[in-house]
Protein backbone atom coordinates (compact mmCIF):
# COMPACT_ATOMS: atom_id res chain seq x y z
CA UNK A 1 0.00 0.00 0.00
CA UNK A 2 1.10 3.69 -0.88
CA UNK A 3 2.53 5.22 2.61
CA UNK A 4 0.21 8.48 2.27
CA UNK A 5 -2.87 6.11 1.80
CA UNK A 6 -1.55 4.52 5.12
CA UNK A 7 -1.29 7.95 6.72
CA UNK A 8 -4.60 8.45 5.79
CA UNK A 9 -6.33 5.28 7.05
CA UNK A 10 -4.50 5.72 10.63
CA UNK A 11 -5.23 9.24 10.57
CA UNK A 12 -8.98 8.11 10.51
CA UNK A 13 -9.43 5.97 13.13
CA UNK A 14 -6.32 7.72 15.50
CA UNK A 15 -7.75 10.37 17.81
CA UNK A 16 -5.22 9.67 20.36
CA UNK A 17 -2.49 12.79 18.98
CA UNK A 18 -0.78 15.17 21.02
CA UNK A 19 -0.34 14.94 25.48
CA UNK A 20 -1.47 17.22 28.36
CA UNK A 21 0.83 20.32 28.72
CA UNK A 22 3.19 20.59 31.50
CA UNK A 23 2.70 23.36 33.71
CA UNK A 24 5.41 25.96 32.76
CA UNK A 25 7.69 26.75 35.88
CA UNK A 26 10.45 29.09 35.91
CA UNK A 27 14.32 27.55 35.04
CA UNK A 28 16.03 26.68 38.56
CA UNK A 29 19.28 28.83 39.33
CA UNK A 30 22.76 27.72 38.55
CA UNK A 31 23.36 27.44 42.17
CA UNK A 32 21.01 24.90 42.61
CA UNK A 33 22.64 22.57 40.48
CA UNK A 34 26.08 20.38 41.66
CA UNK A 35 28.87 21.69 38.91
CA UNK A 36 29.94 18.50 38.55
CA UNK A 37 26.56 18.08 37.41
CA UNK A 38 26.48 20.39 35.23
CA UNK A 39 29.94 19.40 33.30
CA UNK A 40 28.73 15.86 33.25
CA UNK A 41 25.77 17.05 31.32
CA UNK A 42 28.20 19.08 29.06
CA UNK A 43 29.55 16.13 27.89
CA UNK A 44 26.85 14.26 27.51
CA UNK A 45 25.32 17.06 25.21
CA UNK A 46 28.74 16.89 23.12
CA UNK A 47 27.68 12.63 22.87
CA UNK A 48 24.52 13.78 21.61
CA UNK A 49 25.79 16.65 19.14
CA UNK A 50 22.75 18.72 20.14
CA UNK A 51 24.93 21.84 19.55
CA UNK A 52 24.86 21.00 16.01
CA UNK A 53 21.28 21.14 14.82
CA UNK A 54 20.62 23.76 17.71
CA UNK A 55 22.77 26.26 16.74
CA UNK A 56 23.01 28.58 13.32
CA UNK A 57 26.11 28.43 11.81
CA UNK A 58 28.15 31.83 13.01
CA UNK A 59 25.38 31.74 15.78
CA UNK A 60 24.91 31.85 19.79
CA UNK A 61 25.30 28.19 21.14
CA UNK A 62 22.02 26.76 21.35
CA UNK A 63 20.02 29.62 19.79
CA UNK A 64 18.41 27.54 17.38
CA UNK A 65 18.42 28.67 13.92
CA UNK A 66 20.47 25.98 11.89
CA UNK A 67 18.55 24.59 8.38
CA UNK A 68 18.16 20.52 8.32
CA UNK A 69 17.31 19.76 5.07
CA UNK A 70 14.78 16.46 4.38
CA UNK A 71 13.51 14.68 2.03
CA UNK A 72 10.31 16.25 3.70
CA UNK A 73 11.60 19.73 3.81
CA UNK A 74 13.86 22.12 5.89
CA UNK A 75 14.20 22.08 9.71
CA UNK A 76 14.76 25.03 11.73
CA UNK A 77 16.98 23.60 14.48
CA UNK A 78 14.74 25.39 17.36
CA UNK A 79 15.88 27.63 20.30
CA UNK A 80 16.94 25.24 23.68
CA UNK A 81 18.96 27.78 25.63
CA UNK A 82 16.70 28.99 28.77
CA UNK A 83 15.24 32.05 27.31
CA UNK A 84 11.21 31.86 28.71
CA UNK A 85 9.90 33.20 25.94
CA UNK A 86 11.52 32.00 23.08
CA UNK A 87 13.87 28.99 24.41
CA UNK A 88 12.83 26.28 26.91
CA UNK A 89 13.16 28.74 29.63
CA UNK A 90 9.76 27.25 30.95
CA UNK A 91 10.56 23.58 30.89
CA UNK A 92 10.50 21.83 34.01
CA UNK A 93 12.77 18.84 34.05
CA UNK A 94 9.50 16.64 33.77
CA UNK A 95 8.95 18.58 30.43
CA UNK A 96 12.58 18.17 29.24
CA UNK A 97 12.16 14.82 29.83
CA UNK A 98 9.10 14.25 28.03
CA UNK A 99 10.06 15.93 25.38
CA UNK A 100 13.40 13.52 25.14
CA UNK A 101 11.29 10.16 26.05
CA UNK A 102 8.44 10.73 24.09
CA UNK A 103 9.05 13.69 21.35
CA UNK A 104 6.25 15.93 23.04
CA UNK A 105 7.00 19.78 23.56
CA UNK A 106 6.35 21.26 26.72
CA UNK A 107 2.73 22.45 25.70
CA UNK A 108 1.84 18.97 24.47
CA UNK A 109 2.10 18.90 21.05
CA UNK A 110 4.14 16.46 18.68
CA UNK A 111 7.93 17.05 17.82
CA UNK A 112 9.20 16.33 14.38
CA UNK A 113 11.07 12.97 14.82
CA UNK A 114 13.88 14.88 13.07
CA UNK A 115 14.30 15.74 16.83
CA UNK A 116 15.77 12.09 17.44
CA UNK A 117 13.86 11.12 20.39
CA UNK A 118 13.97 7.81 18.78
CA UNK A 119 16.97 7.33 20.21
CA UNK A 120 16.72 9.60 23.54
CA UNK A 121 14.00 7.95 24.68
CA UNK A 122 16.67 5.21 26.19
CA UNK A 123 17.84 8.04 28.10
CA UNK A 124 18.38 7.01 31.41
CA UNK A 125 16.93 9.28 34.44
CA UNK A 126 20.41 10.29 35.66
CA UNK A 127 21.70 11.38 32.06
CA UNK A 128 18.68 13.71 31.90
CA UNK A 129 18.93 15.38 34.79
CA UNK A 130 22.33 16.05 33.86
CA UNK A 131 21.36 17.26 30.98
CA UNK A 132 18.18 19.30 32.01
CA UNK A 133 20.85 20.70 34.73
CA UNK A 134 23.53 21.88 31.50
CA UNK A 135 21.19 23.36 29.24
CA UNK A 136 19.52 24.87 32.10
CA UNK A 137 22.33 26.91 33.04
CA UNK A 138 23.36 27.87 29.68
CA UNK A 139 23.42 31.63 28.73
CA UNK A 140 19.91 32.73 27.69
CA UNK A 141 19.56 33.94 24.27
CA UNK A 142 16.70 35.87 22.82
CA UNK A 143 15.94 34.32 19.38
CA UNK A 144 12.31 33.53 17.71
CA UNK A 145 12.21 29.79 16.13
CA UNK A 146 11.92 29.96 12.85
CA UNK A 147 8.84 27.98 11.52
CA UNK A 148 9.88 24.51 9.40
CA UNK A 149 9.40 24.46 5.61
CA UNK A 150 7.88 21.34 5.18
CA UNK A 151 6.18 20.05 1.86
CA UNK A 152 2.48 18.92 2.39
CA UNK A 153 1.50 16.73 3.94
CA UNK A 154 4.11 16.50 6.34
CA UNK A 155 4.01 20.61 7.69
CA UNK A 156 0.86 18.77 9.16
CA UNK A 157 1.94 18.42 12.97
CA UNK A 158 -1.10 16.40 13.62
CA UNK A 159 -0.16 13.58 11.49
CA UNK A 160 2.82 13.02 13.87
CA UNK A 161 0.64 11.28 15.94
CA UNK A 162 -0.50 8.80 13.55
CA UNK A 163 3.85 8.79 12.92
CA UNK A 164 4.20 8.14 16.07
CA UNK A 165 1.48 4.91 16.52
CA UNK A 166 3.09 3.24 13.78
CA UNK A 167 6.98 3.92 13.63
CA UNK A 168 7.71 5.09 17.48
CA UNK A 169 8.56 2.87 20.13
CA UNK A 170 9.17 4.16 23.51
CA UNK A 171 11.49 2.05 25.17
CA UNK A 172 14.55 2.03 28.00
CA UNK A 173 17.89 0.62 27.18
CA UNK A 174 18.23 -2.84 28.53
CA UNK A 175 22.00 -4.10 28.78
CA UNK A 176 22.58 -7.69 27.34
CA UNK A 177 24.17 -9.77 30.55
CA UNK A 178 26.08 -11.99 27.93
CA UNK A 179 28.61 -8.49 26.83
CA UNK A 180 30.70 -7.07 29.20
CA UNK A 181 30.15 -3.27 30.90
CA UNK A 182 32.32 -1.55 27.79
CA UNK A 183 30.14 -3.03 24.96
CA UNK A 184 26.83 -2.17 27.25
CA UNK A 185 28.19 1.52 27.81
CA UNK A 186 28.35 1.65 23.72
CA UNK A 187 25.18 -0.29 23.12
CA UNK A 188 23.87 2.79 25.13
CA UNK A 189 25.30 5.68 23.80
CA UNK A 190 25.58 4.51 20.10
CA UNK A 191 21.61 3.14 20.32
CA UNK A 192 20.45 6.40 22.42
CA UNK A 193 22.33 9.74 22.84
CA UNK A 194 24.78 9.15 20.11
CA UNK A 195 21.02 8.27 17.48
CA UNK A 196 24.49 7.49 15.16
CA UNK A 197 21.71 5.00 13.46
CA UNK A 198 19.53 8.58 12.33
CA UNK A 199 22.63 8.84 9.63
CA UNK A 200 23.60 5.47 9.60
CA UNK A 201 20.44 3.59 9.28
CA UNK A 202 18.37 3.41 6.06
CA UNK A 203 14.67 4.85 6.09
CA UNK A 204 11.18 3.99 4.62
CA UNK A 205 9.36 6.82 2.45
CA UNK A 206 8.06 8.48 5.95
CA UNK A 207 11.02 8.96 7.45
CA UNK A 208 10.82 5.62 10.18
CA UNK A 209 14.33 3.63 10.22
CA UNK A 210 14.19 0.17 8.56
CA UNK A 211 14.43 -1.71 12.05
CA UNK A 212 14.85 -4.63 10.02
CA UNK A 213 18.62 -3.45 8.63
CA UNK A 214 20.02 -1.62 11.55
CA UNK A 215 23.42 0.68 11.02
CA UNK A 216 23.05 -0.88 7.18
CA UNK A 217 23.90 2.41 5.55
CA UNK A 218 21.93 5.78 5.54
CA UNK A 219 21.34 9.52 4.63
CA UNK A 220 22.31 12.50 6.12
CA UNK A 221 21.73 16.13 4.78
CA UNK A 222 22.41 14.68 1.35
CA UNK A 223 25.29 12.75 2.00
CA UNK A 224 25.24 8.99 2.24
CA UNK A 225 25.71 7.68 6.28
CA UNK A 226 28.14 3.90 5.48
CA UNK A 227 26.91 0.67 6.62
CA UNK A 228 28.55 0.17 10.24
CA UNK A 229 27.66 -3.56 10.23
CA UNK A 230 29.05 -6.26 8.73
CA UNK A 231 28.08 -4.87 5.16
CA UNK A 232 30.50 -1.73 6.29
CA UNK A 233 32.03 -0.92 2.72
CA UNK A 234 35.75 0.60 4.65
CA UNK A 235 38.04 -1.12 2.33
CA UNK A 236 40.48 -1.90 5.18
CA UNK A 237 37.91 -3.27 8.34
CA UNK A 238 38.00 -1.02 11.34
CA UNK A 239 39.35 -1.96 14.73
CA UNK A 240 38.45 -0.89 17.93
CA UNK A 241 41.60 1.57 18.23
CA UNK A 242 41.25 3.29 14.84
CA UNK A 243 37.41 4.01 15.64
CA UNK A 244 38.35 5.59 18.51
CA UNK A 245 40.74 7.81 16.94
CA UNK A 246 38.85 8.55 14.25
CA UNK A 247 35.67 9.47 16.67
CA UNK A 248 37.99 11.47 18.22
CA UNK A 249 39.90 13.45 15.69
CA UNK A 250 38.26 13.05 12.79
CA UNK A 251 41.16 10.96 11.05
CA UNK A 252 42.38 7.55 10.64
CA UNK A 253 45.38 7.61 8.31
CA UNK A 254 43.93 4.21 6.57
CA UNK A 255 40.01 4.91 6.78
CA UNK A 256 38.56 8.59 6.40
CA UNK A 257 38.44 11.93 7.33
CA UNK A 258 35.70 13.40 8.97
CA UNK A 259 33.62 15.49 6.62
CA UNK A 260 30.02 16.83 5.71
CA UNK A 261 27.33 16.07 8.50
CA UNK A 262 30.36 13.44 10.78
CA UNK A 263 32.36 16.55 11.00
CA UNK A 264 30.25 18.33 13.92
CA UNK A 265 30.43 14.42 15.58
CA UNK A 266 33.94 14.09 15.75
CA UNK A 267 34.39 18.12 17.11
CA UNK A 268 32.17 17.01 19.66
CA UNK A 269 33.58 13.58 20.78
CA UNK A 270 36.45 15.40 20.93
CA UNK A 271 35.46 16.47 24.25
CA UNK A 272 32.76 13.51 25.25
CA UNK A 273 34.93 11.38 28.35
CA UNK A 274 37.31 9.03 26.16
CA UNK A 275 36.47 6.02 28.44
CA UNK A 276 32.78 6.58 26.72
CA UNK A 277 34.41 7.22 23.16
CA UNK A 278 36.64 3.93 23.38
CA UNK A 279 33.09 1.84 24.73
CA UNK A 280 31.20 3.62 21.46
CA UNK A 281 34.78 2.30 19.40
CA UNK A 282 34.24 -1.32 21.10
CA UNK A 283 30.63 -1.32 20.61
CA UNK A 284 30.82 -0.69 17.14
CA UNK A 285 33.68 -3.24 16.11
CA UNK A 286 31.84 -6.12 17.52
CA UNK A 287 28.93 -4.76 15.39
CA UNK A 288 30.97 -4.63 11.86
CA UNK A 289 31.98 -8.61 13.63
CA UNK A 290 35.53 -10.30 12.51
CA UNK A 291 36.36 -9.08 9.04
CA UNK A 292 35.86 -12.82 6.44
CA UNK A 293 39.08 -13.95 4.76
CA UNK A 294 38.00 -12.45 1.44
CA UNK A 295 37.78 -8.87 3.24
CA UNK A 296 40.83 -9.11 5.07
CA UNK A 297 42.53 -9.90 1.46
CA UNK A 298 40.57 -7.32 -0.50
CA UNK A 299 42.34 -4.94 2.65
CA UNK A 300 45.66 -5.83 2.06
CA UNK A 301 44.94 -5.26 -1.82
CA UNK A 302 43.38 -1.71 -0.97
CA UNK A 303 46.78 -1.16 1.42
CA UNK A 304 48.97 -2.58 -1.29
CA UNK A 305 47.23 0.00 -3.98
CA UNK A 306 47.68 2.78 -1.85
CA UNK A 307 51.00 2.40 -1.32
CA UNK A 308 52.01 2.31 -5.01
CA UNK A 309 49.92 5.28 -6.86
CA UNK A 310 47.70 4.96 -9.80
CA UNK A 311 48.88 4.43 -12.81
CA UNK A 312 45.60 4.14 -15.39
CA UNK A 313 45.16 6.69 -18.63
CA UNK A 314 42.69 8.57 -19.87
CA UNK A 315 40.56 11.97 -19.19
CA UNK A 316 39.35 11.31 -15.35
CA UNK A 317 42.87 10.03 -14.93
CA UNK A 318 44.63 13.22 -16.51
CA UNK A 319 42.38 15.20 -14.48
CA UNK A 320 43.35 12.95 -10.89
CA UNK A 321 47.13 13.51 -11.88
CA UNK A 322 46.74 17.38 -12.23
CA UNK A 323 43.66 17.50 -9.14
CA UNK A 324 44.31 15.13 -6.72
CA UNK A 325 47.33 13.35 -7.09
CA UNK A 326 49.72 16.25 -5.27
CA UNK A 327 47.70 15.35 -2.16
CA UNK A 328 46.53 12.02 -2.69
CA UNK A 329 48.79 10.28 -4.10
CA UNK A 330 52.08 8.37 -4.83
CA UNK A 331 52.22 6.71 -1.52
CA UNK A 332 51.14 9.37 0.93
CA UNK A 333 49.77 8.56 4.39
CA UNK A 334 46.81 10.36 5.61
CA UNK A 335 48.50 10.99 8.64
CA UNK A 336 51.93 12.85 7.60
CA UNK A 337 50.81 15.64 5.76
CA UNK A 338 49.05 14.45 2.56
CA UNK A 339 45.31 13.24 2.26
CA UNK A 340 43.91 9.88 2.03
CA UNK A 341 44.96 7.48 -0.32
CA UNK A 342 41.38 7.32 -2.61
CA UNK A 343 42.27 3.11 -2.01
CA UNK A 344 41.33 3.15 1.29
CA UNK A 345 38.34 5.71 1.41
CA UNK A 346 34.56 5.22 1.85
CA UNK A 347 33.45 7.75 -0.66
CA UNK A 348 34.71 5.53 -3.15
CA UNK A 349 32.88 1.85 -2.75
CA UNK A 350 29.37 3.46 -1.05
CA UNK A 351 26.83 2.64 -3.15
CA UNK A 352 26.08 6.21 -4.37
CA UNK A 353 28.60 8.42 -5.57
CA UNK A 354 27.48 11.40 -3.60
CA UNK A 355 30.06 12.11 -0.71
CA UNK A 356 32.44 11.65 -3.39
CA UNK A 357 31.07 14.32 -5.29
CA UNK A 358 29.99 16.72 -2.36
CA UNK A 359 33.78 16.50 -1.62
CA UNK A 360 35.13 17.07 -4.57
CA UNK A 361 32.64 20.29 -5.40
CA UNK A 362 32.64 21.56 -2.06
CA UNK A 363 35.84 20.43 -0.51
CA UNK A 364 36.22 20.03 3.55
CA UNK A 365 36.80 22.93 5.57
CA UNK A 366 36.99 23.53 9.31
CA UNK A 367 34.24 25.89 10.92
CA UNK A 368 35.20 29.68 10.75
CA UNK A 369 37.91 30.21 13.09
CA UNK A 370 38.57 26.94 14.00
CA UNK A 371 41.43 24.47 13.16
CA UNK A 372 41.01 20.94 11.48
CA UNK A 373 41.30 19.49 7.90
CA UNK A 374 40.97 21.01 4.74
CA UNK A 375 40.38 20.64 1.51
CA UNK A 376 39.49 22.70 -1.81
CA UNK A 377 36.75 22.44 -3.47
CA UNK A 378 36.76 21.61 -7.17
CA UNK A 379 33.38 22.99 -8.02
CA UNK A 380 34.27 26.51 -9.96
CA UNK A 381 37.12 24.91 -11.52
CA UNK A 382 35.70 21.60 -12.84
CA UNK A 383 33.13 21.47 -15.71
CA UNK A 384 30.34 19.11 -15.15
CA UNK A 385 31.70 16.67 -17.87
CA UNK A 386 35.34 16.81 -16.06
CA UNK A 387 33.73 15.54 -12.50
CA UNK A 388 31.89 12.96 -13.85
CA UNK A 389 35.17 11.85 -16.05
CA UNK A 390 36.82 12.46 -12.82
CA UNK A 391 33.96 10.51 -10.81
CA UNK A 392 34.16 7.57 -13.02
CA UNK A 393 37.53 7.26 -13.19
CA UNK A 394 37.92 7.43 -9.41
CA UNK A 395 35.30 4.89 -8.64
CA UNK A 396 36.28 2.12 -11.00
CA UNK A 397 40.40 3.05 -10.09
CA UNK A 398 39.97 2.93 -6.49
CA UNK A 399 36.52 2.16 -5.47
CA UNK A 400 37.14 -1.35 -8.12
CA UNK A 401 33.36 -1.09 -8.32
CA UNK A 402 30.74 -1.20 -10.82
CA UNK A 403 30.29 2.59 -12.11
CA UNK A 404 27.76 4.54 -10.58
CA UNK A 405 24.21 5.33 -12.01
CA UNK A 406 23.55 8.03 -9.70
CA UNK A 407 26.37 10.33 -10.71
CA UNK A 408 24.41 13.19 -13.09
CA UNK A 409 21.69 13.33 -10.62
CA UNK A 410 23.57 13.71 -7.94
CA UNK A 411 26.13 16.12 -9.41
CA UNK A 412 22.29 18.79 -10.84
CA UNK A 413 21.02 18.03 -6.90
CA UNK A 414 24.46 19.63 -5.32
CA UNK A 415 25.08 22.01 -8.28
CA UNK A 416 21.66 23.67 -7.42
CA UNK A 417 21.94 23.59 -3.67
CA UNK A 418 25.32 25.60 -4.67
CA UNK A 419 23.29 28.52 -6.61
CA UNK B 1 49.02 21.06 -28.14
CA UNK B 2 47.03 22.64 -25.89
CA UNK B 3 45.45 25.81 -26.96
CA UNK B 4 44.40 28.24 -23.76
CA UNK B 5 42.48 31.38 -23.73
CA UNK B 6 44.25 33.52 -20.80
CA UNK B 7 43.75 37.19 -20.56
CA UNK B 8 42.31 37.32 -24.10
CA UNK B 9 45.12 35.74 -26.20
CA UNK B 10 45.16 32.34 -27.74
CA UNK B 11 48.03 30.82 -26.68
CA UNK B 12 49.09 27.32 -27.89
CA UNK B 13 51.25 25.42 -25.69
CA UNK B 14 53.66 22.23 -25.74
CA UNK B 15 52.65 20.92 -22.74
CA UNK B 16 52.12 17.38 -20.64
CA UNK B 17 47.65 17.68 -20.43
CA UNK B 18 48.27 17.11 -16.20
CA UNK B 19 50.66 19.96 -15.83
CA UNK B 20 49.30 22.74 -13.32
CA UNK B 21 48.11 25.90 -15.09
CA UNK B 22 50.33 27.51 -12.45
CA UNK B 23 53.71 25.93 -14.41
CA UNK B 24 52.03 26.70 -17.62
CA UNK B 25 51.59 30.38 -16.64
CA UNK B 26 55.31 30.96 -14.65
CA UNK B 27 57.54 29.07 -17.03
CA UNK B 28 55.88 29.15 -20.32
CA UNK B 29 54.02 32.67 -20.34
CA UNK B 30 55.97 34.41 -18.14
CA UNK B 31 53.05 35.64 -16.26
CA UNK B 32 54.14 35.86 -12.78
CA UNK B 33 51.50 37.45 -10.75
CA UNK B 34 50.15 34.08 -9.55
CA UNK B 35 52.82 32.43 -6.93
CA UNK B 36 53.75 29.23 -5.88
CA UNK B 37 52.75 28.77 -2.67
CA UNK B 38 52.15 25.05 -1.09
CA UNK B 39 51.28 23.44 -4.65
CA UNK B 40 48.41 21.59 -3.13
CA UNK B 41 45.60 24.30 -3.33
CA UNK B 42 45.90 25.31 0.36
CA UNK B 43 47.05 28.79 0.36
CA UNK B 44 45.67 30.45 -2.69
CA UNK B 45 48.66 32.55 -3.34
CA UNK B 46 48.19 30.57 -7.19
CA UNK B 47 44.59 31.74 -7.52
CA UNK B 48 43.52 32.32 -10.55
CA UNK B 49 40.12 33.34 -13.06
CA UNK B 50 38.50 30.68 -14.47
CA UNK B 51 35.37 31.39 -16.27
CA UNK B 52 35.03 34.39 -13.88
CA UNK B 53 35.64 32.06 -11.23
CA UNK B 54 38.71 31.85 -8.50
CA UNK B 55 40.68 28.90 -8.74
CA UNK B 56 43.91 27.81 -7.70
CA UNK B 57 46.04 27.08 -10.29
CA UNK B 58 48.60 24.90 -9.09
CA UNK B 59 46.02 22.04 -8.74
CA UNK B 60 44.14 22.74 -11.95
CA UNK B 61 45.72 20.91 -14.81
CA UNK B 62 45.43 22.54 -18.41
CA UNK B 63 43.33 19.45 -19.62
CA UNK B 64 40.54 21.13 -18.33
CA UNK B 65 40.90 24.41 -19.62
CA UNK B 66 40.33 23.92 -23.17
CA UNK B 67 37.67 26.64 -24.82
CA UNK B 68 37.66 28.30 -21.38
CA UNK B 69 38.61 31.86 -20.07
CA UNK B 70 41.59 32.13 -17.97
CA UNK B 71 42.05 35.83 -16.54
CA UNK B 72 45.36 35.68 -14.31
CA UNK B 73 46.76 39.19 -12.16
CA UNK B 74 48.18 40.57 -15.62
CA UNK B 75 45.26 40.82 -17.01
CA UNK B 76 43.82 43.40 -14.28
CA UNK B 77 45.38 45.89 -15.37
CA UNK B 78 49.17 47.53 -15.61
CA UNK B 79 51.46 49.39 -13.54
CA UNK B 80 50.37 52.34 -15.40
CA UNK B 81 46.95 51.64 -15.07
CA UNK B 82 45.91 49.36 -12.31
CA UNK B 83 42.31 48.24 -12.32
CA UNK B 84 39.94 48.59 -9.95
CA UNK B 85 41.05 45.96 -7.38
CA UNK B 86 44.65 46.60 -7.96
CA UNK B 87 43.69 50.49 -7.02
CA UNK B 88 42.10 49.74 -3.70
CA UNK B 89 45.08 47.12 -2.51
CA UNK B 90 47.60 50.13 -3.51
CA UNK B 91 45.10 52.60 -2.11
CA UNK B 92 45.30 50.69 1.75
CA UNK B 93 48.81 49.67 1.55
CA UNK B 94 47.41 46.13 1.64
CA UNK B 95 50.80 44.51 1.65
CA UNK B 96 53.52 43.43 3.72
CA UNK B 97 55.76 40.50 2.16
CA UNK B 98 53.34 40.98 -1.02
CA UNK B 99 53.71 37.23 -1.89
CA UNK B 100 50.03 36.15 -0.93
CA UNK B 101 48.78 39.81 -2.69
CA UNK B 102 48.03 38.87 -6.15
CA UNK B 103 45.69 35.58 -4.99
CA UNK B 104 44.22 37.66 -2.55
CA UNK B 105 43.76 40.46 -5.94
CA UNK B 106 42.03 37.69 -7.63
CA UNK B 107 40.01 35.90 -5.08
CA UNK B 108 38.36 39.22 -3.96
CA UNK B 109 37.77 40.52 -7.89
CA UNK B 110 36.03 36.97 -8.79
CA UNK B 111 33.48 37.66 -5.49
CA UNK B 112 33.44 41.14 -6.92
CA UNK B 113 32.19 40.32 -9.74
CA UNK B 114 29.40 38.09 -8.70
CA UNK B 115 28.49 40.25 -5.56
CA UNK B 116 29.14 43.88 -5.68
CA UNK B 117 28.27 44.91 -2.33
CA UNK B 118 29.45 42.05 -0.32
CA UNK B 119 28.99 42.09 3.70
CA UNK B 120 32.28 42.14 5.73
CA UNK B 121 31.15 38.37 6.85
CA UNK B 122 30.69 37.33 2.98
CA UNK B 123 33.94 38.55 2.08
CA UNK B 124 35.92 36.69 5.33
CA UNK B 125 34.07 33.65 4.15
CA UNK B 126 34.64 34.30 0.77
CA UNK B 127 38.33 34.90 1.04
CA UNK B 128 38.80 32.25 3.73
CA UNK B 129 40.69 29.80 1.62
CA UNK B 130 43.47 32.40 0.67
CA UNK B 131 46.72 33.10 3.71
CA UNK B 132 48.49 35.96 4.62
CA UNK B 133 51.91 34.74 7.03
CA UNK B 134 52.22 38.62 7.53
CA UNK B 135 48.66 39.54 9.43
CA UNK B 136 47.92 42.21 6.76
CA UNK B 137 44.16 40.76 7.34
CA UNK B 138 42.41 43.93 8.03
CA UNK B 139 44.15 45.73 5.55
CA UNK B 140 42.88 42.88 2.71
CA UNK B 141 39.36 43.24 4.35
CA UNK B 142 39.79 47.27 3.81
CA UNK B 143 41.02 46.84 0.44
CA UNK B 144 38.06 44.52 -0.87
CA UNK B 145 35.88 46.75 0.81
CA UNK B 146 37.10 49.99 -1.04
CA UNK B 147 37.21 48.22 -4.37
CA UNK B 148 32.95 47.91 -3.93
CA UNK B 149 32.79 51.42 -3.02
CA UNK B 150 34.99 52.32 -5.67
CA UNK B 151 33.10 52.26 -9.70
Amino acid sequence: MRPLAVIAIVAAVCTACGSDPVAPSATPARASFDPALISNGAQLAAIGNCQSCHTAEGGRSFAGGRAIETPFGTFYGTNITPDPDTGIGRWSEEAFARALREGVDREGRHLYPAFPYEYYTRLTDEDIHALYAYIATREPVRAENRPHELRAPFNMRSLLGTWKALYFERGTFRPDPARDAQWNRGAYLVNGLGHCGACHTPRGALGAEKKDQPFSGGVAEGWHGPALNAGSPAPVPWTAEQLFKYLRTGLDDVHAIAAGPMDPVVRNLARAPEEDVRAMAAYLEALAGPPSAERRKNADAALAQAKAGSRANGRGAEIYAGTCAACHDRGREAGSGGALPLALGTAMTIPTSSNLLRITLEGIAPPEGEPGRSMPGFADSLTDGQVKDLAAYIRSEFGRAAAWTDVDEELKKIREERR
Amino acid sequence: MISLEVNGKTQELDADPATPLLYVLRDHLQLNGAKFGCGLGQCGACSVLVDGRAVFSCVTPISTLAGRRITTLEGLGTPEKPGRVQRAFIAEQAAQCGYCIPGMIMQAQALLERTPHPTSAEIRKHMSGNLCRCGTHMRIMRAVERAAREP
